[in-house]
């Protein structure tokens, strides 16, 4: 971990037990691993995006981050302090510096509060009303760029931009240094989501935050991310500087997905990759190269052989036969 | 011909703070055979259209002008609830953006497959015949051991591939599809979108796909209407309204589409301000009180200025292509 890494993970392992009993006297297996040998670092003041499909395990891999999902192997290093093994009661004061924005914008704030009082909460919750609440929820409505009489409004009041801007507020209440955002525009209109991205954006330059960010949407990933994952089945088949990865991507799977971007251009020729639509369960991962079911390039070895992690220039990837060499 | 010929169509709401018109003046059809996008942000009407067109208004919703006519001889504003009942899910059948909430999730996918065939009269050997056949066109692996498998045990691409294949079963004139690519991501929306282009040719139908992802649109759609604040702004095929959108709204809204941009962007495209009150609309034109060439001709109702083929924009200034300022 260098100086610069505000969190550096090495090899994270995060499994979940599934079929119980029934599954373990058929002697089937009763262990996914939804997260398999992750390693990244992600630092100060940068943007890291998680892309992959759903079910790919980025939404475990940031709920995991949090303390929301015990860790089976592996280290997290956060500013510089190991959060593995720590009590929920050791993981508070770490979730007020790495807030945690969650999917669905209204679905994520609950139906009963008033935006003052989901205002609030964060600063009641880690025991600071001794502070000065309304100015702090006037502070943080301006903020995000919400008018003051916002605080009086219920959820349902909101519209899904207005409410995922609670959400940020909601976030950067307290002192984040790292805030871990699950698919923050999904559902969000192309303009609204535009807005959001630009608060977002305003508020790393302006408190120095760093962004961790799962999305599916590649072209808001090449608009606020400065590093990039790539993930499947549970695993980092790519990461390295987006702009790189954009350019020319090596791993098949990566560039499947960029070639599968949908263009707002009716005669657009497009020149896909297609995959064969059916991703592995990941009870029965394929062996070798866990993506040559679905890879073109693949060949007699992707099927045997694990590939050994490799770099090329500044990304790195596992992959037998890279692409854009 | 068209299959769906929506003419004048308003839609009110009786709400506690007053009247609001959700859809006003709405006018587009769908041909025979083709597709047609609707793309609007939300809070446009996209919803209550495809609701007014189902007769599954909300109890405090209200057709109060204009037709909606069906095959050319039905007008489904008029229909009782009857006869709408025989139409949906036979003639006209819908996929809604989240496939689990379309599927029971305590019956197989066989028993579900099974019971909208209920008035084929098939015997339930041909009808799970049928079902094999229809999850084979939508590319289930091995349909027949599936068939005795419940939701939860399919991916989420698979379970929308189901829905499809439920909602195309009884070969509908109209296919309605909700967002359906919305929960997935790139590669299988792609791969849902050819789908669904293979199917309706196959199957000849004509669709009307709500979307507000503007790239899918591009590449599955024909023709395409802009919504905003319950009214088409502009209407044409696809690639007038991409390439040479007139419309301020379409203009704006494209502009603000993260992939149009090759490169990197210190801030992202928006549109100022926020969409009108609907109980109380802005004089003349919708968009007026947030277009930067609004001027005062705008607060009359402007018309529907012809562009050239079927292409319309409901503009004063219709005549400035996208790209030149006003």
């Amino acid at each position: 971990m260098s100086a610069q890494d505000l969190l550096s993970v090495r090899d994270l392992h995060v499994s979940f037990r599934v079929g119980g009993l029934p599954a373990r006297l058929a002697g089937r297996a009763t262990e996914i691993e939804a997260v398999s040998g992750v390693s990244f670092e992600l630092q100060r003041g940068t943007t890291f995006a998680l892309v992959g499909e759903s079910g790919s395990g980025k939404t475990t891999l940031a709920r995991t981050l949090n303390g929301l999902q015990p860790v089976k192997a592996g280290t997290i290093l956060f500013e510089g302090k190991e959060l593995q093994g720590l009590s929920d009661a050791q993981m508070k004061p770490v979730r007020r510096r790495m807030p945690m924005m969650f999917q669905d914008p209204v679905g994520s704030l609950s139906p009963r509060l008033s935006v003052r009082s989901l205002l609030s909460e964060p600063f009641i919750i880690h025991g600071l009303s001794n502070r000065d609440l309304n100015a702090e929820v006037t502070r943080l409505l301006t903020l995000v760029g919400l008018p003051r009489d916002f605080a009086e409004r219920y959820p349902h009041q909101l519209s899904g931009g207005q409410a995922r801007r609670v959400g940020v507020a909601r976030a950067i209440a307290l002192d984040p240094v790292l805030v871990v955002a699950d698919e923050p525009t999904a559902g969000l209109d192309v303009s609204v989501q535009g807005e959001v991205l630009n608060l977002l954006n305003d508020l790393r330059d302006r408190m120095g935050l760093s962004m961790l960010i799962i999305t599916h949407n590649l072209h808001v990933v090449r608009q606020i991310a400065d590093r990039m994952a790539v993930m499947y089945l549970g695993r980092f088949v790519e990461q390295g500087e987006t702009e790189a990865i954009f350019r020319a991507p090596h791993h098949p799977y990566t560039a499947a997905l960029l070639s599968a971007n949908p263009e707002p251009d009716p005669d657009r020729v497009h020149q896909r990759i297609t995959l064969p639509a059916d991703v592995p369960s990941l009870l029965a991962r394929p062996t070798g190269c866990e993506f040559h079911t679905r890879c073109q390039q693949a060949q007699a070895r992707c099927a045997v052989d694990v590939p050994v992690p490799a770099t090329v220039g500044d990304t790195r990837l596992t992959c037998h036969f890279p692409l854009n060499i | 011909m068209a299959v769906l010929a929506v003419n004048n169509l308003s839609v009110a709401f009786h709400t506690e703070s007053g009247r609001l018109e959700a859809l006003k003046d709405v006018s587009f059809s769908v041909p025979a055979n083709r597709s047609v996008g609707v793309v609007g942000e939300s809070g446009c009407g996209k919803s209550t259209l495809i609701n007014a067109i189902l007769g599954l208004l909300a109890d405090n919703g209200e057709i109060s002008a204009g037709e909606i006519v069906f095959e050319d001889d039905k007008d489904l504003a008029r229909l009782d609830a009857a006869a709408m009942r025989n139409l949906r899910g036979q003639r006209i059948a819908t996929v809604f953006q989240d496939p689990m909430g379309a599927l029971n999730p305590v019956l197989s996918v066989g028993r579900q497959m099974r019971d909208i065939q209920y008035r084929s009269g098939l015997s339930k050997r041909d009808k799970d015949a049928r079902s094999v056949a229809m999850l084979r066109k939508v590319r289930i692996p091995d349909p027949e051991s599936r068939l005795a498998q419940f939701p939860h045990e399919f991916s989420g691409g698979m379970k929308q591939r189901i829905a499809i294949a439920m909602a195309l079963m009884m070969e509908p004139a109209l296919l309605i599809a909700d967002e359906p690519t919305t929960a997935l991501d790139a590669t299988l929306e792609v791969a849902t979108i050819e789908l669904l282009k293979d199917l309706q040719r196959e199957i000849g139908c004509s669709v009307l796909f709500i979307s507000h992802h503007l790239g899918v649109i591009a590449e599955l759609c024909d023709e395409m209407i802009v919504m905003y604040a319950g009214e088409v702004v502009e209407s044409g095929t696809t690639r007038e309204i991409f390439h040479d959108a007139r419309h301020p709204y379409t203009q704006r809204l494209l502009a603000c589409d993260p992939a149009r941009l090759s490169r990197r962007v210190p801030r992202l495209p928006t549109i100022a301000g926020t969409l009108p009150d609907l109980r109380r609309r802005p004089s003349g034109c919708v968009f007026q009180p947030r277009c930067d060439r609004a001027d005062a001709q705008c607060l009359e109702v402007p018309p529907a200025a012809p562009i050239g083929g079927s292409h319309i924009a409901r503009c004063w200034h219709a005549d400035i292509p996208l790209g030149v300022s006003a």
